[in-house]
């Protein structure tokens, strides 16, 4: 095993303060208006292939009390792992079930949502929160988003959900008040849906009724 | 001699406290109206203010922000202004007296008459933010009847009001449903500003710094003030309008005017009466000079 020390390591927030408050209210306005991307703008150069956004929401989120599991892209880079700890102090956890953030690098690569800590009906609060690294993914298709933070119905592609998601979100929903609770980031922007949100494919159902 | 000055404690903002406060909030966010408890250090504060709403607004606040705070209806209380002023120095925020024009709103006891937009967060000072409290003191069965949905006492106490004097007797605090799942205790604004919380533009969270819990309403939802098919929840109403302004449809304060007992009804809101006021005048003026 390589040893990353801290020297080596790329810098965090530019102005630590100001950064982690600017990202922390766009996650705050992204999972309060669901499907609505929120604009984040770090200037900051995580080890790959830990995405800009992704880093930026792990700093301004995580600390010695959120333990975090890696996808095996992110856990094969030593690099990354130690950027994390050295800055945030946040542990890395190989089961996923014990993370109170899961990370992602890609879409196809997120864990399952059953997978993950769900929080019981008197702690709901005690569950995970997955971040996947949406950058650049195309659009899954057409899809309905209704639910709190969502005035009437919201139209959305989909772009940076992992395949056959849907199933995956519909029976996360249904167990509310528990539940996972996702963002997706993308180059400047990151994205939220909250267990709230209910998704449903935008089929030709009008057109058959 | 002037009152005493508040002090307020810069370690107030570390960046650990903000950590555990924002993680809250995103939980609270995602569950709404489930109270969030959170883990912190005690901070002091000025009484009467409690530290739920200021740590809320310092865990939100950027210099990007315009701060606005209301006590009661009024910015212009010793609390409101020392607020503000602290989060102009320590947040570099803007602050203002004007709803339409902040995009922070911390209260406590009112929400503005100005109608809310998207660009707006309300924040709201909560002394007691289990609205099963009263019914029952134990922290470990109020979380299992929420757990259970079990609302039934509730509604057992206010239809005890209604079997006594006829109508529900509380005005302030009245509990709400939020998106047909938690019952929620609103904090101590009257029940006259309840139907404002609903399918709100604005984000609304609440902090109860004493008893660390942090709950939130996010836009576009469902709040329900509790009632009964036979005798639907009221809002409060005034029969008059503002000495003042005018106004019709607000929350108006008795106010004494002289030591014989004398009293006149006026906007709580004072931003909503001066700027109504002022367009009143200048629309008067208009008119004259026409
Ligand atoms: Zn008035």
């Amino acid at each position: 095993m390589s040893i990353v020390i801290p020297q080596n390591l790329t810098p965090g927030f530019a102005n630590p303060v100001r950064d982690a408050q600017q990202v922390f209210r766009a996650v705050l306005e992204a999972l309060a208006r669901p499907t609505t991307p929120q604009h984040v703008n770090v200037d900051m150069l995580p080890p790959a292939p830990l995405g800009v956004t992704v880093g930026a929401v792990i700093l301004a989120l995580c600390d010695e009390q959120t333990p975090i599991w890696l996808d095996p892209a992110l856990r094969g880079a030593p690099e990354v792992s130690a950027w994390i700890a050295f800055h945030t102090g946040a542990r890395i956890v190989e089961q996923v079930d014990d993370a109170a953030f899961a990370i992602a690098s890609s879409p196809s690569t997120a864990p399952r949502l059953a997978d993950l800590a769900r929080g019981t009906d008197e702690e709901p609060h005690r569950s995970a929160t997955l971040v996947i690294d949406a950058c650049c993914a195309p659009g899954i298709g057409s899809l309905k988003a209704t639910g709190p933070g969502i005035p009437g119905v919201a139209h959305w592609d989909g772009a940076g959900l992992p395949n056959e998601f849907l199933t995956q979100w519909q029976e996360n929903h249904s167990i509310f008040p528990r539940g996972i609770d996702l963002i997706l980031t993308a180059e400047t922007a990151v994205l939220g849906l909250p267990r709230t949100t209910a998704l449903n494919a935008h089929t030709d159902e009008k057109r058959n009724t | 001699m002037s009152g005493p000055r508040i002090v307020y404690n810069e370690g107030y903002l570390d960046e650990q406290t903000k950590r555990v406060v924002r993680r809250a909030l995103l939980k609270g966010v995602a569950i709404p109206g489930f109270q969030v408890p959170f883990a912190s250090r005690e901070v002091p504060m000025p009484r009467g203010w409690g530290t739920g709403g200021v740590q809320l607004t310092a865990s939100v606040i950027g210099p990007a922000d315009t701060l606005k705070v209301i006590d009661q209806g009024a910015d212009d209380t010793t609390n409101a202004v020392s607020i503000r002023a602290f989060f102009e120095k320590v947040a570099g925020a803007d602050s203002t007296t004007r709803t339409d024009h902040a995009t922070i709103i911390q209260t406590r006891h009112r929400i503005p008459e100005t109608p809310l937009t998207e660009n707006q967060i309300v924040v709201y000072q909560v002394p007691i933010p289990e609205p099963l409290r009263f019914l029952e003191p134990r922290e470990t069965e109020t979380r299992r009847l929420h757990a259970l949905e079990e609302y039934g006492l509730m509604y057992v106490k206010l239809y005890e009001d209604i079997a006594k004097y006829g109508h529900i007797a509380k005005t302030y605090d009245y509990p709400v449903l939020v998106n047909g799942r938690y019952v929620m205790a609103p904090s101590p604004i009257p029940s006259f500003d309840n139907p404002k919380m609903h399918q709100s533009p604005a984000l609304q969270l609440f902090g109860a710094g004493r008893e660390k819990r942090i709950y939130a309403i996010p836009p576009y939802t469902d709040v329900e003030s509790l009632g009964f098919e036979d005798f639907p929840f009221e809002p409060q109403s005034f029969d008059q309008s503002c000495e003042i302004c005018e106004s019709t449809e607000v929350y108006l304060d008795e106010v004494l005017i002289d030591d014989q007992g004398g009293v006149m009804f006026v906007c709580s809101d004072t931003d909503h009466c001066e700027r109504t006021l002022t367009t009143r005048d200048h629309d008067h003026i208009t008119e004259v000079n026409a």
